[in-house]
């Protein structure tokens, strides 16, 4: 029974969950992650919605330097800047971004399949 | 053994409502409905000793688990073994072991299909149940296991043998959801470049989606163009296998098709002034739901030479 003083929550915040979600501005600020299919048995990934304050390029080089891809920074005219990257980096690119704390990993969203 | 005391744990909670019905329809003797409430009462402290300690705890599962292992099953055994001591009956936590460790067991073979595990692992407290009691049940149906003999009757007997009635007469109320299993997506090849869904209907059927709303759905999710055809099946442009549909329609059905509250996929959605809200026919609880977005689509293929 005396493991039932180490239960005692020291302080907890029953807000939490909500703040965090109203921190995350709501589903405006998801990053996407998709696959697009080429001709053959190639694909293309595309990231987008990331902040603006980031430089597109500099994660840009440094994504394709890790994943040994080329890539592009696509300037579409409804949603911004969008990273373009060859091959299915899908895994690889929200790793990353979680990895050097770009992105949290709960506003990453995958598509495709 | 810990996931079995838990599982024990938390089928009480509804058991204890049940009791009382147990006592109504069946207790022929008096001592039986008073043993049977005693039982009740005990599960009823049990759960509710369960509550503090998860109310205190809430965010150390690992000291969590641990203190429910100490905690909970002592008393479950305690009742168990006051249960044997009253009854006499030694049979009784014998028995009681034996479902409680064949639950587990059981439950896993039995889904084996397309969406199985995405709806095991969102309705696991919903699906427990009736498992349960559906076991039970069994037991109950091959032969009254009281028949002949003189001992006093089991908790959990009495309870598969409510159930057994219930579900005879009026099967909706013994809260035995069938979950509705999908079928696995048929997937053609037409050509090299385009794929064909052939049940895509009926599939859509099983959901009560608008096979518009499905579509748009897939082909943003997989980034090409697509129609239905003069079968009504769908034309994918590109190359997909079964299993990717398969994700994907998963994806659909945990965002447009579940309920959150309780799980059922018996919903509507429905669009009011351009957004889409989605309400549960069983629960009668909505949700907005998030437009479906085709999001940025990378120009492939040729380009035009004047451009």
């Amino acid at each position: 029974m005396s493991d039932l003083d180490l239960q005692v929550p020291a302080a907890f915040d029953p807000f939490a969950e909500a703040n965090a979600d109203n921190s995350g501005a709501g589903t405006k600020d998801y990053v996407h992650i998709r696959i697009q299919q080429r001709n053959g048995r190639k694909s293309l990934t595309t990231v987008q919605g990331l902040k603006k304050e980031f430089s597109y390029n500099k994660i840009l080089k440094d994504l394709k330097k890790e994943f040994c891809c080329n890539g592009t920074v696509v300037q579409d005219p409804e949603l911004g800047q969008v990273i373009q990257l060859q091959g299915d980096q899908r895994k690889n690119v929200s790793t990353f971004l979680v990895q050097a704390g770009i992105v949290k990993k709960e506003h990453i969203k995958i598509h495709g399949f | 053994m810990v996931s079995n005391s838990l599982a024990a744990q938390k089928h009480y909670s509804p058991n204890s409502i049940h009791t009382e019905k147990a006592c109504i329809s069946i207790g022929r003797e008096d001592k039986r409905i008073i043993r049977l409430k005693d039982l009740s009462a005990i599960m009823a402290e049990e759960e509710n000793q369960n509550e503090l300690v998860a109310d205190i705890a809430p965010f150390d599962p690992t000291k969590k688990k641990k203190k429910k292992k100490v905690v909970i099953q002592d008393p479950a055994d305690d009742s168990v073994d006051s249960l044997a001591e009253k009854t006499e009956n030694l049979s009784v936590s014998e028995g009681l072991e034996a479902t409680f460790s064949g639950k587990k067991k059981k439950k896993k073979p039995g889904h084996s299909d397309l969406l199985s595990d995405e709806k095991e692992s969102i309705g696991e407290d919903v699906d427990d149940q009736p498992g349960d009691d559906e076991e039970a049940g069994e037991i109950v149906l091959q032969q009254l296991p009281w028949e002949g003999t003189d001992r006093d009757y089991e908790y959990e007997e009495l309870l598969g043998r409510v159930f057994n009635i219930l579900r005879e007469n009026n099967p909706e109320l013994a809260g035995d959801r069938r979950r509705t299993v999908m079928r696995p997506p048929q997937v053609l090849r037409e050509g090299t470049k385009k794929t064909v869904f052939v049940n895509f209907m009926d599939l859509c059927k099983t959901m009560h989606r608008q096979p518009e709303h499905v579509m748009t759905f897939l082909l943003a999710e997989m980034g090409t163009s697509g129609s239905l055809d003069g079968q009504q099946r769908l034309v994918i442009k590109g190359r997909f296998a079964p299993k990717n549909f398969e994700g994907i329609l998963r994806r659909y059905v945990n965002e447009y098709v579940i309920c959150n509250g309780c799980k059922s996929p018996d919903t509507i959605l429905s669009k009011e002034n351009r957004l889409f809200f989605l309400r549960c026919e069983k629960c009668g609880s909505g949700r907005s739901v998030a437009p479906i977005k085709a999001g940025f689509v990378a120009r492939v293929g040729r380009r035009k030479a004047g451009t």
